[in-house]
């Protein structure tokens, strides 16, 4: 890995300079988002330069255990921030949100690291277990935040309807298989966006990363695609489990719809 | 009230639903405090009071659509549980105030219950309908009718046609003319009616309404609801 330029702070400075643009636009139109600006600015600086040390101690530690603590701290924030972005909570929320991008992304990344990449030389490699599992959660994280959302809110807000259906004899499935249907599938839809233009509109990130980095294209192509996959994979899979878990939440087993469980948060 | 006699109480006309001390709770209020009704088959039941003393509630926890705190709901004498409970609302049916219908034609909404597992042995019957709507002077056309045309009334006998095919026991209706002209609500106490005509020894009736004039005409039994309780002033 030496087919890079290195970049001085100098360099790096020089980039975040161009957030004067965002401030100016924010300025020129009144937008009041200066003081956001600033502080998006100061956070991605210094989480990112946290991150890198964190990366470096443990990628010289090479220990699992240390790769597996990392991990699970990243699972966590992954699954409390998916459920903190839901306008509607009930309880229990954490616990699924947490309980979804756990189970799948942790199946799909042990996949990707026992199967696909059977070379490298210890599964825990850092090197490739945290990356990974980096841009799985970080997907996942999205698609069980709308999936979540969408279920939520089509049920609080047809409520009617789930209810005249259970009273007609429906069980509670074939009441919320509407909402549920919905939930999943959109979901799943911003993915599959990706998947449909990845190379044509957009390279993405880590392939990018690895160009840079001095990667044969067409070596950085097949990490790509096995990353759309794994990402697709554990989207779906993080998708289906918040959203069954919370219809489990939400109907009992004497078929009652439990509306009054879902709160609207007022401070938006 | 009438005495119940419990395991016994094969011997003479069984109770097809039974209210024993429903009570329903929400934060420091108490919704529904130990509420008790018995219906047989024959009954027509008129519930009135006031705005917030329950009446809604008392119905919906008839039809077990909300947990309850207390008590139980019987049909035919048993406790309905867990996987009877599709089948138990499937033939004690509550219908809302406003109905709520999907979007599609009025044949579309009256086929949707059909879907359901525990209507998988019956089928639509268009014959049926086209009878029903004859008897209210609308012919077939009503039937391929858009949900979004509809009015208040035409919605409601849509809500019972599709209730009504499903052969249920008990209907349980919650205001279902409080928001109808005068026309609409005498074609549906009119559905209701011939529905309930049918077969009066097997089904019975529960409205609840504000209505005092409309609790006389439908109702053989007028029951006051106040503050949670039901007054048993169950008069014939």
């Amino acid at each position: 890995m030496n087919g890079y330029v290195e970049l001085s702070y100098l360099q790096v400075g020089l980039a975040a300079l161009l957030i004067v643009v965002n401030g100016a636009i924010s300025i020129g139109l009144r937008l009041r988002m200066e003081r956001s600006l600033f502080l998006a600015s100061v956070r991605t600086v210094v989480q990112l330069l946290l991150v890198g040390l964190v990366l470096e101690w443990v990628f010289r530690l090479d220990r699992w255990h240390v790769v597996v603590g990392v991990a699970c701290l990243m699972t966590l924030v992954a699954g409390l921030t998916a459920a903190s972005r839901n306008r509607r909570r009930y309880p229990g929320i954490w616990l699924n949100t947490v309980v979804s991008v756990w189970a799948s992304a942790w199946l799909v990344t042990a996949f990707a690291l026992f199967a696909v990449m059977q070379e490298i030389d210890k599964w825990y490699q850092p090197q490739y277990a945290i990356p990974l599992l980096g841009m799985i959660l970080g997907n996942t994280l999205n698609g069980i935040s709308v999936g979540l959302n969408t279920l939520t809110e089509a049920l609080a807000t047809r409520r009617e309807q789930v209810e005249s259906l259970l009273a007609l004899g429906a069980t509670r499935w074939e009441a919320a298989r509407g909402p549920v249907r919905h939930a999943v599938r959109t979901g799943m839809i911003p993915i599959i966006n990706s998947m449909m233009v990845v190379g044509i509109v957009s390279l993405p990130g880590m392939m990018t990363g690895q160009l840079i980095a001095g990667m044969a294209p067409a070596e950085a192509v097949k990490y790509q695609v096995v990353i759309m996959f794994l990402i697709a994979s554990a989207t779906a899979l993080g998708t289906v489990g918040v959203v069954v878990l919370s219809f489990l939440r939400l109907f009992n087993a004497d078929h009652q719809f439990l509306y009054a469980q879902i709160d609207l948060r007022i401070n938006e | 009230m009438d005495e119940p006699t419990d395991s016994a109480g094969t011997m003479h006309l069984p109770f097809l639903l039974q209210a024993c001390g429903l009570v329903r709770r929400a934060a420091d209020r108490v919704l529904l405090q130990a509420v008790s009704l018995d219906v047989r088959g024959g009954d027509r039941i008129a519930i009135a009071g006031p705005t917030g003393s329950g009446k809604t509630l008392l119905l919906r926890a008839l039809a077990l659509l909300d947990p309850l705190q207390g008590g139980q709901v019987r049909w035919h004498g048993d406790d309905v549980r867990h996987d009877d409970v599709p089948k138990f609302r499937s033939r004690v049916i509550y219908l809302h105030q406003r109905p709520v219908l999907a979007e599609g034609t009025v044949e579309e909404n009256l086929r949707q219950p059909f879907s359901f597992r525990v209507h998988r042995e019956r089928r639509f019957d268009p014959a049926l309908h086209r009878e029903r709507l004859a008897s209210l002077g609308r012919d077939a056309s009503f039937l391929r009718k858009l949900q979004r045309d509809l009015s208040g009334g035409e919605s409601q006998i849509v809500a019972l046609l599709r209730a009504m095919q499903l052969d249920p026991e008990v209907l349980l209706l919650d205001e279902p003319t409080s928001a109808l002209d005068s026309h609409s609500s005498q074609a549906v106490e009119r559905l209701v009616d011939s529905w309930f005509s049918e077969q009066p020894e097997r089904l019975a009736v529960i409205w609840v309404t504000h209505d005092r004039q409309q609790a006389h005409r439908v109702a053989n039994c007028v029951l006051e609801m106040n503050g949670g309780s039901l007054q048993s002033s169950r008069s014939t």
